[in-house]
């Protein structure tokens, strides 16, 4: 039986570079998002009191009330991040059901680079909200001696992002093709429903710790 | 009994130990995590969506111990580096 952990096959190349399958499917989760958000987008806009734009209406309402709820006020920039790679998130674990998709989110390379743009926008976001000197300064408080431990703790987090979410998805993909190979064809189909829950839940958890990664350096040194 | 056979047979025994110690550690720190969430929501109910969240988070952040023990036990069966690809 082939088991496949970290490989990525490689499907075709393009001048050189090489195309593997994880960048198609996470291009093909893009795109369906992508038209799904435009077709709800012009819906809303036609007809702004259908169900459709009512959906519409609440899944951005409840992205907002969850950064509401994390941050203590409104933050419109940290809630399209986090909401989007929620939504991304969750719909490349959900497309790893359909037949003969290998789920995005099972590759490090994904969920490396996921969690790489969460490392980004910590940053990013401290320094739109403190300024350059006032973001750097947080590493030095209480005490300049726990530098260490804040640059430590800033890789860590990420790794660990990166590594939960690929351990999770990637595990619950080679327990049903485990089950599969040793037993038959409706015997994991509990796993599967189990898998199901586990990928929304997993997704609800990055953009939830991101979240809280965001808002920690956003709100770095304001109860002073 | 060769060398690729002993490297096999340590890695086997090292990836079911790794799983092993590893999953009590993370089934200690969730149920913890658990019991006293159920304390929260019995003494508060109206908090239930903050201490829900507060739960997930942290059983997330337990269960990855015990994730990065399965990916290890995983490196050490399938993609071991010592061994020679046969």
């Amino acid at each position: 039986m082939k088991v496949r952990i970290f490989e990525d096959p490689l499907l075709f190349r393009i001048n050189g570079l090489p195309i593997t399958e994880t960048m198609i499917t996470s291009l093909g989760v893009s795109v369906a998002l992508l038209a799904c958000a435009l077709l709800l987008r012009n819906s809303a806009f036609r007809r702004p009191d259908s169900q459709v734009a009512l959906f519409a209406r609440l899944t951005v309402k409840w992205l907002d009330n969850m950064v509401k709820q994390i941050v203590g006020r409104p933050e419109p920039g940290i809630a399209t991040l986090s909401g989007s790679l929620f939504i991304f998130i969750a719909a490349s674990n959900i497309a790893g059901h359909l037949p003969g998709v290998y789920p995005p989110t099972a590759s490090l390379a994904t969920t490396s680079a996921l969690a790489i743009i969460v490392f980004l926008a910590v940053p990013a976001f401290g320094i739109r909200a403190h300024g350059f000197a006032g973001y750097l300064k947080h590493y030095f408080r209480p005490n300049p001696l726990l530098l260490p431990l804040h640059l430590i703790s800033e890789f860590s987090r990420t790794l660990a992002l990166a590594f939960r979410l690929f351990g999770n998805i990637m595990s619950g993909h080679l327990l049903v093709a485990l089950l599969i190979s040793l037993s038959g064809f409706l015997v994991p189909m509990p796993f599967m429903a189990l898998d199901l829950l586990i990928g929304l839940l997993q997704a609800y958890i990055f953009a939830i710790l991101s979240t809280v990664f965001i808002s920690a350096a956003v709100g770095a040194g304001e109860n002073e | 009994m060769n060398e690729q056979t002993i490297i096999a047979m340590v890695s086997i025994l090292g990836a079911s130990l790794t799983m092993a110690l590893g999953a009590i550690g993370a089934a200690i720190g969730e149920s913890r995590i658990g019991a006293a969430a159920m304390d929260a929501l019995a003494r508060q109910p109206d908090e239930s969506g903050s201490i829900t969240r507060t739960l997930f988070v942290s059983l997330a952040m337990v269960e990855s111990t015990a994730i990065f023990c399965l990916v290890i036990a995983l490196v050490l069966l399938f993609a071991n580096p010592f061994r020679v690809a046969d």
